[in-house]
């Protein structure tokens, strides 16, 4: 599952990173993608930080699917998040499977993959990996920090436990801890994993094989949650696929149940199923409340940040109701907060999707906070 | 209170508002604000160029705050009646409610939000007690329609009107001390100051209220 295009950064044995769990983990490995250049003072860096199911390739081709990078629309020369003047880091969660450390990976203990021996760890433990990739870097200070879902998530986390190091933190259609239904949605999706014979306790790295029929039934589940009702209706309605009658079977008859087969089956090809678990266990954990004695704005309190919270009309899997208390904690800290709900029928996926007011707002807001970092101007918008 | 550098006013924005002038004059230069029912920002934007105010806003109507945003202001969707509970108290020196009050649903709990999260408030709105008002309910006896109150009853987000009068009153309710009061005349120009209340509220189509709440009146600016 290791990628050898991207640029890693290794930790030894000497540095251990000290996860929530309280385990160690040495060595550890984070791989990452770097965009633009990196001004003298180091002041222009912005970090984003990927969902679920993305990796490191933001705005490059990736390497397995040859798709181009998962926010292209977004990050790149003269885009938004404009490589031509800021300094753009993608990495790969820990417990990833793109070339950062993950169950995927040798323990040096056993000189097998990891398997489910892997630590269980926290979107705090991947952030605090993050923050040693920063270090490695020589990055004091980040401009911004951004990122959509479980991204947005590890924005939050940044923005708690390093205020000093995030300037501009745009967390985009995330929530504060995740509820109870997206739980519920994970629950299904791990069961469908550990379901699959194949899957092997977890041990099937040795055999060769993949728990292909359970990783795919846990990405059509979870990709269902990503859509609207209304998107989905309209891409596909109820028409049928490549036939002009129902065939009284259950083959693939309507468009809908081909387009989540196929989600299923190429996602099998990218993602490593016990990073999959990890992962999703990573967000069931999350709470922010946690270590802030129950109150969210505890979380945020002293901070300097510039926050720009966005959330989107359709987005069931995390509602507006979620930004906005994610708002009110940081209104409760007086913290400098802007707060927009983008109007879409696209679902929590839209933040992937060229949505121009979005993208509006995600330029001015980072135009704004380059202003008063003192970063030079846009070069004149070349399209 | 620092006298505002008009001609740099006038430089930033072709137009300003007449009371967005005047609330410029109220706020002082490098001040912490915010603004409740911001709009598409212009005040914000007027005050932060020209007093370098840390400026926040609230706007009700998204494509509003989306604007604001789109233009590196920092502004939330919210509500005056339902999102100003979060702040904590003193977060800005100024809590600026601008020809909103009387859209709100509780304008008692709302002023008093805002004199508990600003040092000071200011509050504008239309006088429903101009002398144009009063003729025209007397003589037609319909609500009166006018550049103010440019909505048909039925259409208008206006749910509590009230006059000069009827606010200084509500001010005494809350205990907040006026600091100065300024109404404009249907032209745009100022009252004279010494004016009575009762002359104001004839002859004030719009009014701006510097206000500072209860228990702070005797602390040092």
């Amino acid at each position: 599952m290791h990628s050898p295009t991207s640029k890693v950064a290794r930790f030894d044995a000497g540095a251990p990173l000290r996860l929530a769990c309280q385990q160690d983990l040495a060595p550890f490995s984070i791989a990452y993608e770097t965009y633009g250049a990196l001004n003298s003072d180091k002041s222009n860096a912005i970090l984003i930080c990927h969902a679920l199911t993305a990796d490191q390739y933001v705005a490059s081709a990736h390497p397995i699917t040859g798709k181009p990078g998962w926010w292209d629309n977004m990050v790149g020369s003269g885009k938004p998040i404009d490589t031509d003047r800021f300094y753009v880091i993608c990495s790969n969660v820990l417990g990833g499977c793109m070339g950062s450390t993950g169950p995927a990976s040798i323990d040096p203990a056993s000189g097998v993959p990891y398997g489910l021996n892997f630590p269980v760890i926290t979107l705090g433990d991947m952030v605090e990996a993050q923050a040693r990739l920063m270090d490695y870097l020589g990055i004091d200070q980040l401009f911004a920090v951004i990122g959509g879902s479980m991204g947005g998530m590890q924005v939050l986390e940044w923005a708690s436990r390093f205020k000093d190091r995030v300037f501009a933190a745009v967390p985009i259609a995330t929530a504060a801890w995740h509820s109870s239904q997206n739980i519920a949605f994970h629950e299904v999706g791990r069961q469908a994993v550990m379901a699959d014979p194949e899957w092997k306790g977890g041990n099937y790295y040795a055999s060769g094989t993949i728990p292909r029929n359970g990783l795919a039934v846990a990405r059509m589940a979870a990709h269902i949650t990503y859509l609207s009702e209304e998107a989905l209706h309209r891409k596909f309605g109820r028409s049928l696929q490549d036939r002009s009658e129902k065939t009284f079977s259950f083959s693939a008859d309507f468009q809908v149940e081909s387009y989540l087969r196929h989600q299923g089956s190429t996602f099998v090809d990218r993602f490593d199923a016990n990073s999959y678990l990890y992962i999703t266990r990573a967000l069931d954990y999350f709470d922010l409340r946690e270590n802030a004695g129950g109150v969210l704005a505890n979380a945020f309190r002293g901070t300097k940040t510039r926050f720009c919270v966005v959330s989107f009309t359709s987005d069931w899997l995390y509602p507006t109701r979620e930004s906005r208390t994610i708002v009110q904690a940081l209104n409760a800290v007086a913290a400098n907060v802007s707060f927009v709900e983008i109007e879409s029928d696209k679902g929590h996926d839209a933040f992937l999707l060229e949505e121009p007011t979005f993208f509006a707002t995600v330029r001015g807001f980072l135009n704004a906070a380059a202003v008063k970092r003192g970063l030079s101007a846009p070069k004149e918008v070349k399209r | 209170m620092n006298a505002p550098d008009l001609g740099k006013i006038v430089s930033a924005q072709k137009t300003p508002r007449l009371d967005h002038e005047l609330i410029a004059e109220m706020v002082e230069a490098g001040s912490r604000v915010l603004d409740v029912g911001c709009g598409d920002g212009e005040l914000l934007q007027l005050l932060t160029e020209c007093k370098g105010v840390d400026g926040r806003g609230v706007e009700l109507q998204r494509d509003k705050v989306n604007a604001c945003v789109a233009r590196g202001l920092s502004v939330i969707q919210g509500d005056a009646d339902r999102d100003l509970d979060n702040y904590p108290d003193q977060a800005f020196d100024y809590a600026i409610l601008s020809l909103t009050i009387q859209a709100t649903r509780q304008p008692k709990t709302v002023l008093e939000n805002l004199l508990r999260i600003g040092r000071r408030a200011i509050v504008s709105f239309p006088n429903f007690g101009h002398w144009h008002v009063r003729t025209k309910l007397l003589l037609t006896g319909r609500m009166p329609i006018n550049d103010n109150l440019p909505d048909l009853w039925y259409l208008t987000p206006n749910a509590h009107l009230c006059t000069i009068r009827d606010f200084a009153d509500l001010c005494e309710l809350v205990h907040a001390d006026v600091e100065q009061a300024v109404a404009f005349n249907a032209y745009g120009g100022r009252l004279p100051i010494k004016w009575s209340l009762s002359m104001q509220n004839l002859f004030g189509e719009k009014a701006v209220f510097l206000l500072r709440g209860p228990s702070r009146s005797s602390a040092a600016p």
